[in-house]
């Protein structure tokens, strides 16, 4: 596949988004374009206007019909801008909108197989400060380009139109601050590049120092944290200063240049009116014309940048919309009662195409089995974990369910039949009975309750501030791994579902309550199929099938007698207590 | 903010000079209407039906001449403006990020639990940073917007002093029209920051729950309640902008209205020869200005809103005073038979927060000095906190706690105790540097045999030597050892320090069984007063005294043989460890 072919260039496909909202987009430019032309009248009608004001003979009717002029045309500017600037505020936030929807649900269909190998902020950064940069930028950027264009053109005519030899120093002249501002800051560059890397080196420490602040006190560290960060501090300071004051010479640059533009309009239109073939009215056109033609260039450079940092926003937006989706699972079959009946056929997996991980494992598990799976780490434990609820699909061979091949019934019916609580615990922020009851939301409180004294749980939940109405924070916040764990479990206590996966579940939990839930887990998988992954052999004892995997095969499979009798790998394992 | 103030004490003259350069720039972008008024009235003559006969060249040539160096003088000003101004703004934001470190540094870990690390280290960077940028604007701007605005009004009463009243009153409504546009704006703006933090919420916890809400088939409910927030964002954010565009239309025409009543007002005098047409010009030239100021002010107050509130976050951690109690603390050491109690808790309660419970309810123990405690008990039982309060770390709620004689609270203190006590924390943490810069941290005049010593101890001679000694790099949070190395060598750091009390929180949990062995072997040997954390009975067994925490409190206290008599919760951890198979 061709990305480069297949995907249209970035700017066309924000157009593409802008399509869906043609009246605001017509409306945004058609309005900008009146504006402008407004805008172009009015110094026109205020030049002739003036021209009006001549000592001891005003020519009054002429003049106020030019006052209703100005005044319409001011008011036409004024409707006109208002008007572009609404459609084009409701065009850029429906736009960053539809794109962090796109890229919001992309993030339900991709699979985790991308979702594990890119970094979490980075997509984050790309639906949020993307987007936002988005908006900001590319449309603020179009239209004021758009305008920007559009000025400098109407007011070349005019004036031209109006002095040719005056307009054309103007035209020679001005651009002439665009150079300006491309020297000032092709030569800052440097100096923001050294504070941007020191900003990142004074970042990093900072974020070390105050991470390990505890290990710094405890160690009495904190004068020599201090003189470490000083010398930062201090490079910081010079390079912020270089890139601070190199980079705000521009404005004053362009400036100048504008005030000499005047200066030249004033002598050559000042002597020409001296000669009698120019007007007062007609130098103040100009004055004013002067600087309407400047401030595009002055302000292209910003623009400019606006509109590339825009783009390269976007872009990243859409190369994650782009990314490849899981296949879909439309018109499948779904799972109705599932029994808990799995079977692994010759099945091949491997995460990258050139570390083979699983092969050719096949096993069969009958409905109510209890099968733990041990092994050293990287064995492939977790791996036939994700392969059971389709988090990753198969290379070759096939998973079932049921009798039923898992690519072949949705993924949704397939994992209502699982509960599952793994090492890496996740909760969410909000409170801890919102967490708890993440995978039933119906449940009432007397369940809820019941499910974490079945976890052990509800002990330090009552202990927390406000017992099950505590806010937790993301990621859990000051609770600790052990206790996250807890949390985990009494979500699952309370969903009793078919099939049960335990994917270290208790890693964190001290080994008196892991004994004491495990009888809770015990009376919850009664009778129902249930995948146990532990590094604690203690646990699995029990086990009716614990399977001992090796480089992704499963090399011995028995009970915990059987497998000791046989002294094989299982036997060393539970010897050397890994 | 104003503890903040005192920042700019030492930059005083810059960030006066930086605005009153900015100013002497202002006054000559004032003068050029004037100059181009002179040029119409004085270098033009009188007109003669449409024709100027009496016409000046040479004072038209002189007068742009004059034009072009003012250009250039005032860019001279802007030049040194910006300079002090940057000197300013760099230099107190420098000095605030020192003393705010320094302030971060003194916090106690309760404040550092409370404020939480991230929410610092963003105030210390990006916060600063908006700041920095506020101050600079500030001084280049903020005066200068204001100043030619008025500047504009009293030089068109130079110029006329009959158009005060319509440079009053437009003057009075724009500002009027700015400002409410942006005092209704504002909280506007604020509400839909709050829209976005939900979306990014959203986003955040759909990426590191992909596994769980996948494994819950949430991601259509997921789905919804994101629509909801994007929804409400974008509908706040059309809100705010259908409002914020008002104001460069409505200036506009507000402008131009005034300049059609300058003109007829003006009309009128000029009709009755009281007033030039290049005065009408100037009048009008010094309008524009006031426009184009006033929206340059508009949105500089913006920037400057938002740099401080951002001054405000980064004040409040200067404000903050680190909550660590001192006292005057009594000496007990005189009635205390020396390297009796050296480490001794009397009825200590302990609490996280103000309003939770207890992790630590009414424990007492005593330690003699070269005994070995060892602390034991579930998940969230209070091993941690315990051992946090013997160098202080913490206060206590309730009780008092005592080293060698003297309550850990005492004035003048901290310092020597905590020299005194090598902790290896729960949380195996390195720093960016080389493994010997790490050491050192125990203590700084080590040398390279005590550092091979204590490593030898802590067995981690062999990981050094796989590194490639002393010197080898370790990366941010010494991400490049395993987590069993990390624990080695956090426990030779502490040992590189002599330490007469050495506290080991949970320290072997990444250590399989024949090195937690092996280390505990040759601790024993340094005889040390040490206290030991640990999940694991075997870990603690051999130890003088064993402490059983369960929910805060002490349980059971004494050596292995009686606890497993005397304690339920003793036996039941010992035996869930040694039932056929182990850990």
């Amino acid at each position: 596949m061709n990305k480069s072919v297949k995907s249209p260039s970035t700017l066309k496909r924000v157009l593409s988004y802008a399509k869906k909202y043609p009246f605001s987009l017509v409306g945004s430019l058609l309005f900008a374009l009146l504006g402008v032309g407004f805008s172009l009248l009015v110094p026109v009608f205020i030049g002739d206007a003036i021209d009006c004001i001549v000592s001891g003979g005003v020519l009054w009717t002429k003049l106020f019909g030019y006052f209703w002029l100005i005044l319409g045309c001011a008011l036409g500017v004024g409707v006109c801008n208002w008007l572009s600037g609404v459609c084009n505020n409701r065009l850029s936030c429906r736009i960053v909108h539809d794109l962090r929807k796109d890229a919001f649900y992309k993030i339900n269909r991709l699979p985790l197989a991308y979702l594990h190998a890119h970094p979490h902020g980075d997509t984050v950064a790309r639906i949020v400060a993307d987007a936002d940069q988005v908006a900001d930028g590319l449309l603020l950027g179009f239209t004021q380009f758009f305008t920007g264009v559009t000025t400098i053109l109407g007011t070349l005519v005019f004036m031209l139109a109006t002095h040719w030899l005056i307009g054309l120093v103007v035209v020679l002249v001005t651009p002439l601050s665009l150079l300006v501002a491309r020297f000032v800051s092709t030569h800052t560059y440097q100096f923001f590049q050294s504070q941007t890397q020191i900003r990142g080196e004074q970042t990093a420490f900072t974020e070390e120092a105050i991470s390990g602040l505890k290990t710094v006190q405890a160690f009495s560290q904190e004068d020599e944290m201090q003189e470490k960060f000083n010398q930062i501090n201090v490079r910081l300071e010079k390079a912020t200063m270089k890139a601070t004051f190199y980079s705000s010479l521009t404005n004053p640059s362009t400036r100048l240049i504008n005030n000499i533009v005047y200066a030249l309009v004033a002598l050559i239109g000042g002597l020409s009116v001296a000669q009698g073939n120019f007007t007062v009215g007609g130098l103040t056109k100009f004055l004013s014309y002067s600087g309407q033609y400047a401030k595009p260039f002055n302000e292209i450079s910003g623009v400019i940048a606006e509109l590339k940092g825009a783009l390269a926003s976007a872009a990243r937006i859409f190369e994650f919309i782009d990314e490849e989706e899981e296949p879909s699972d439309e018109g499948n079959q779904t799972l109705e009662n599932i029994r808990g009946e799995v079977t692994f056929d010759d099945v091949d997996f491997s995460y990258e195409q050139d570390k083979k991980l699983i092969e050719r494992l096949s096993l069969t598990v009958s409905q109510g089995q209890r099968v733990a799976i041990v092994g050293r780490t990287g064995s492939g434990k977790t791996t036939l974990i994700n392969l059971l609820l389709r988090f990753y699909d198969v290379d070759g061979g096939k998973v079932t369910m049921d009798g039923k091949d898992v690519k072949e019934v949705t993924r949704k019916s397939l994992r209502q039949g699982y509960g599952m609580v793994l090492q890496e615990t996740w909760l969410r922020k909000g409170t801890v009975r919102e967490n708890i009851k993440l995978g039933k939301k119906d449940a009432t409180d007397e369940e809820m309750v019941a499910a974490a004294k079945a976890a052990h749980a509800d002990g330090f939940i009552r202990r927390l501030g406000q017992g099950y109405d505590t806010l937790l924070s993301e990621d859990g916040g000051n609770l600790s791994e052990g206790q996250k764990q807890l949390l985990c479990i009494a979500r699952i206590m309370l969903t009793h579902p078919p099939v049960l996966v335990l994917d270290e579940a208790t890693s964190s939990i001290d080994t008196r309550t892991e004994l004491k839930i495990s009888d809770a887990f015990h009376k919850l998988m009664e009778g129902r199929t249930s995948f146990i992954v532990a590094h604690r052999l203690s646990t699995i004892q029990h086990a009716h099938l614990i399977l001992v995997m090796e480089k992704g095969r499963v090399v011995e499979s028995g009970t915990h007698e059987s497998l000791l009798e046989k002294g094989g790998e299982y036997y060393r394992l539970y010897h050397g207590r890994i | 903010m104003k503890r903040l103030f005192k920042y700019f004490k030492p930059y005083k003259w810059q960030s006066a000079l930086g605005p009153l350069f900015k100013l002497l720039e202002a006054t000559f972008e004032l003068i050029v209407p004037l100059i181009v008024a002179r040029l119409v009235d004085v270098g033009l003559g009188q007109a003669v039906g449409g024709k100027y006969p009496n016409a000046d060249s040479g004072y038209i040539v002189r007068t742009c001449l004059l034009l072009v160096g003012m250009g250039a003088i005032g860019f001279v000003f802007a030049v040194v403006a910006q300079y002090f101004a940057a000197k300013t703004a760099t230099g107190v934001s420098a000095y605030i990020r020192k003393d705010m470190f320094k302030k971060i540094q003194s916090f106690s870990y309760r404040d550092i639990d409370e404020i939480g690390t991230s929410t610092l280290v963003n105030r210390m960077t990006g916060d600063v940073d908006k700041f920095q940028s506020g101050v600079n604007l500030f001084l280049r701007l903020f005066l200068r917007s204001p100043f030619i605005v008025f500047g504009a009004v009293v030089t068109a009463m130079i110029v006329d002093i009959n158009s005060f009243p319509v440079f009053g009153v437009t003057v009075l409504v724009l500002a009027i029209v700015v400002f409410a546009v942006m005092g209704i704006c504002m909280p506007l703006y604020h509400k839909s920051q709050a829209a976005l933090d939900d979306v990014t919420l959203s986003t955040r916890e759909n990426l590191t729950g992909v596994k769980v809400l996948r494994a819950f088939c949430r991601e259509k409910e997921e789905e919804a309640v994101f629509d909801k927030r994007n929804e409400k964002l974008t509908k706040e954010r059309t809100f705010v902008g259908v409002l914020a565009m008002l104001t460069n239309p409505l200036t506009y025409v507000l402008v131009n209205l005034g300049i059609v009543w300058l003109l007829y007002s003006g009309a009128i005098r000029v009709d009755a020869g009281n007033l030039s047409q290049g005065s009408v010009i100037a009048l009008y030239n010094l309008m524009s200005q006031i426009l184009i100021e006033l929206i340059k002010l508009a949105n500089l107050i913006v920037t400057v809103t938002k740099a401080a509130a951002s001054g405000k976050r980064v004040s409040a951690v200067l404000a903050r005073t680190p909550s660590l109690t001192v006292t005057d603390g009594e000496e007990t050491g005189s009635l205390r038979e020396k390297d009796k109690d050296f480490i001794l808790f009397e009825d200590v309660s302990f609490k996280y927060h103000e309003t939770g419970e207890k992790a630590l309810d009414n424990v007492s123990f005593s330690l003699d000095r070269g005994q070995t405690l060892g602390v034991i008990g579930g998940t969230g039982s209070g091993k941690s906190s315990l051992v946090n309060l013997i160098p202080h770390f913490y206060d206590v709620s309730a009780g008092k706690v005592l080293v060698d004689g003297q309550d850990v609270t005492k004035k003048g203190m901290q310092l020597p105790l905590r020299e005194r006590i090598g902790v290896v924390p729960q949380k195996a943490l390195l720093f960016k540097g080389s493994i010997r810069e790490n050491l050192l941290w125990g203590r700084a005049d080590a040398t390279d045999e005590e550092l091979y010593a204590a490593l030898k101890i802590a067995q981690a001679e062999e990981t050094v030597r796989e590194k490639g000694g002393l010197d080898a790099l370790v990366e941010q949070g010494g991400k490049n050892f395993s987590g069993g190395q990390r624990q080695r060598l956090t426990i030779a750091r502490a040992l590189v320090r002599n330490p007469e009390i050495l506290i080991l929180d949970d320290s072997f949990s990444a250590l399989d069984y024949l090195t937690d062995a092996a280390l505990r072997q040759e601790l024993a040997k340094l005889n040390l007063t040490t206290v030991i954390v640990s999940q694991r009975a075997s870990s603690v067994q051999d130890a003088d005294k064993i402490l059983v925490l369960d929910e805060g409190k002490c349980v059971g206290l004494g050596k292995h043989e009686s606890l497993l008599q005397s304690c339920d919760v003793y036996r039941e951890i010992y035996l869930s460890q040694t039932t056929e198979g182990g850990v």
